[in-house]
């Protein structure tokens, strides 16, 4: 009988959906992960013959603000150039109109996988740093990721720690923020149409930062997990730099408890929570959490964007004094942590002391037999 | 892939229209050609969902699956249909259970006359698919309809491809791709690219792009049926990629 049978439809299914590479340099060798709306391969560029990663849209027949989307991620990342983000080499499109572009390939986990493996806090401690660096660096240069969660994270074979998928960053056209990148006209948007003081790379409607919109395949958009709360709320207009600080917050919850800040709650009780400014306490899930980092948490998570820290910069000066025994700035010890922090600090120093002061006595004893 | 490609080949008048959008209108003439459309690629399922889930014989889901097409030219078979809520073949699905049971709670089943625009399928290659395929769990009618849905979806696109490439003067091309992607042992009994260049008499490279270019094609095919087929473009994208997305099982 001539008809199409189970093993051929699934193999339609998988053959249509491969992304045709026939004329470019590059030839897929596998699947590495597949998110919201892209697929991420591991392929072989032929020209060089090396391995590297290429971004391909899912969507099949995707409108022009899709393709345009994904260009101007490929654009975002090609102008931040920073140990912290990784490097594209190649940007094009497919037959069918779907948009790639091709970057290095980083042998490594995505911080997910990094933060269920071995790690000393202080270890942990300072892939955050990186993380925050790359951030401050692309805030310099007046984008914001918004998107910022461990599974946009990697950590690479030689320790470098890259931030990747700026899939839903947007450029902020503030004051002197941004002069590198908004001088550029690129990042002008419709032209003429740059109202107030920013401009969206998408069209409003567009971006995925409206998490609790269910779409018609029943998947919500967006990971209310890490998302500030004026994102979540879908409040579109106010992302700014404490945005991505919120979420910087999270990542940092994430790596100290496990878990992310949200774990277990509905979406309904996510938006409670919000609404009630309520957040879980890091100690309440660890309860052996120092005060101080979970201060820095608190501070970064805070439901208003004006509690939070105002520069990335300020969050990672906290982390860098917590790291070196130095007082906090979101955190207001008492007079034993004070006394403990010194006595860290000085650590060396106060044994010193106390190796002199024995010594002596016992030659004070010693002379008075 | 069998002979039912009467209507098969026919396609709503207006290119990238949806067919959706014309089961509604008020021109009967459309509706008829827009429910030909839908009917193409549906009433398969339709009689293998009734015949499997609602226990009929073959002559009874024979009968509902035309009175439902029947029913499906009528201007308000379709309205309540919302776009906006879902899936078209999910609320379509439910208009067949609803169909079938009010016709089960009708005492007397009145043969209706009047248009039907599924009168020559073939119904005996329904019958055929049913037995030689494994049955689904009661639990599972839901998907089974969708799966069969696909299935019909992607013999009516080989089917045009076939036609296509034979007008086109590209039959070596269809060739290929029925060796290479339409082999009944799927994946497993893949014959390499070398077998197929010497049965088909072409050098091994042109394998690559003949089978390039009939996936290719063939991908256009569904997706310009698909676009017949939904409502919005929307409902569109989250069927093409259901459907022929990257990520599925
Ligand atoms: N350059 C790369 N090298 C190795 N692995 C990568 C690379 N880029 C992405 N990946 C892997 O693919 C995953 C998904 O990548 P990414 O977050 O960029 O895409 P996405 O989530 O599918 O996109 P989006 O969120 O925009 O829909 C990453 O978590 C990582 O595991
Ligand atoms: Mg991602």
């Amino acid at each position: 009988m001539n008809w199409l049978n189970d093993e051929m439809v699934n193999h339609l299914r998988e053959v249509s959906a491969l992304p045709d590479l026939s004329g470019t340099p590059y030839r897929i060798l596998r699947s590495l992960a597949s998110g919201g709306m892209a697929t991420v391969y591991l392929a072989e560029d032929a020209k060089l013959s090396r391995q590297v990663a290429l971004k391909i849209m899912d969507v099949l027949a995707p409108s022009n603000e899709m393709a345009s989307r994904m260009q101007t991620e490929a654009r975002i990342i090609a102008r931040l150039e920073h140990p912290g983000i990784v490097p594209i080499h190649d940007v094009g499109s497919l037959p069918d109109g779907r948009v790639f572009y091709v970057m290095k390939y980083v042998h490594g986990d995505d911080l997910t996988k990094y933060a269920r493996k071995e790690g000393s806090l202080p270890e942990r401690l300072r892939v955050f740093l990186k993380v925050c660096e790359a951030v401050a660096f692309a805030h310099a240069h007046g984008v914001i990721h918004r998107d910022l969660k461990p599974a946009n994270i990697m950590v690479g074979a030689f320790g470098e720690v890259l931030v990747m998928d700026w899939g839903v960053a947007k450029i902020l056209l503030t004051g002197d923020e941004g002069t590198q990148l908004s001088g550029d006209p690129y990042f002008q948007g419709e032209e003429g149409k740059a109202t107030a003081d920013e401009t969206r790379l998408q069209p409003p409607g567009e971006i995925p930062a409206v998490p609790f919109v269910e779409t018609l395949s029943g998947t919500v958009l967006g990971t209310p997990s890490y998302m500030a709360p004026e994102q979540a709320l879908g409040q579109t207009s106010n992302h700014n730099q404490s945005t991505d600080v919120y979420s910087l917050g999270a990542i940092l919850y994430f790596l100290l408890t496990h878990r992310h800040p949200h774990e277990g709650a509905s979406i309904g009780q996510i938006r409670e929570r919000f609404l009630r400014k309520q957040v879980l306490r890091p100690r309440d899930v660890v309860s052996n959490i120092p005060r101080p980092l979970e201060a820095v948490c608190m501070k970064s998570l805070a439901t208003d964007p004006l509690d939070r820290y105002s520069k990335v910069e300020d969050l990672e000066a906290d982390i860098e004094a917590y790291l070196s025994d130095l007082a906090v700035s979101a955190y207001r010890e008492n007079v034993l942590e004070k006394a403990g922090r010194w006595f860290n600090r000085y650590r060396f120093i106060v044994l010193l002391l106390f190796a002199y002061m024995f010594v002596r006595f016992l030659v004070f004893f010693l002379a008075r037999r | 892939m069998s002979n039912d490609s009467k209507i098969r080949g026919s396609s709503f008048p207006t290119t990238q229209m949806s067919a959706i959008v014309g089961l509604r209108s008020d021109d009967l003439s459309l509706r008829f050609q827009a429910a030909e459309l839908m009917a193409a690629v549906y009433w398969k399922p339709i009689y293998k969902y009734i015949r499997l889930k609602w226990n009929k014989s073959s002559d009874d889901a024979k009968d509902l699956t035309q009175g439902f097409f029947t029913r499906a030219l009528e201007k308000d078979f379709f309205r309540s249909y919302d776009p906006s809520r879902a899936r078209f073949r999910t609320f379509l699905r439910a208009c067949v259970d609803g169909f079938v049971s009010n016709e089960e709670k009708a005492a007397h089943r009145v043969k209706r006359g009047g248009d039907c625009p599924i009168e020559s399928v073939d119904f005996n290659s329904a019958e055929m698919e049913i037995e030689f395929s494994e049955l689904p769990e009661s639990s599972s009618m839901e998907d089974y309809f969708y799966r069969e849905w696909i299935r019909s979806l992607f013999s009516m696109a080989v089917d045009i491809l076939r036609q296509e490439c034979a007008s086109a003067g590209k039959t070596t091309q269809f060739e290929v791709f029925e060796r290479y992607d339409l082999n009944e042992e799927g994946a497993t009994g893949k014959k390499t690219y070398e077998a197929i260049a010497s049965e088909v008499g072409i050098p091994v490279s042109q394998v690559t792009n003949y089978l390039a270019y009939a996936r290719r094609e063939f991908r256009r095919i569904v997706l310009e049926k698909l676009r017949e087929l939904t409502a919005s473009d929307e409902e569109f994208r989250n069927e093409a990629r259901w459907v022929l997305g990257a990520n599925l099982k």
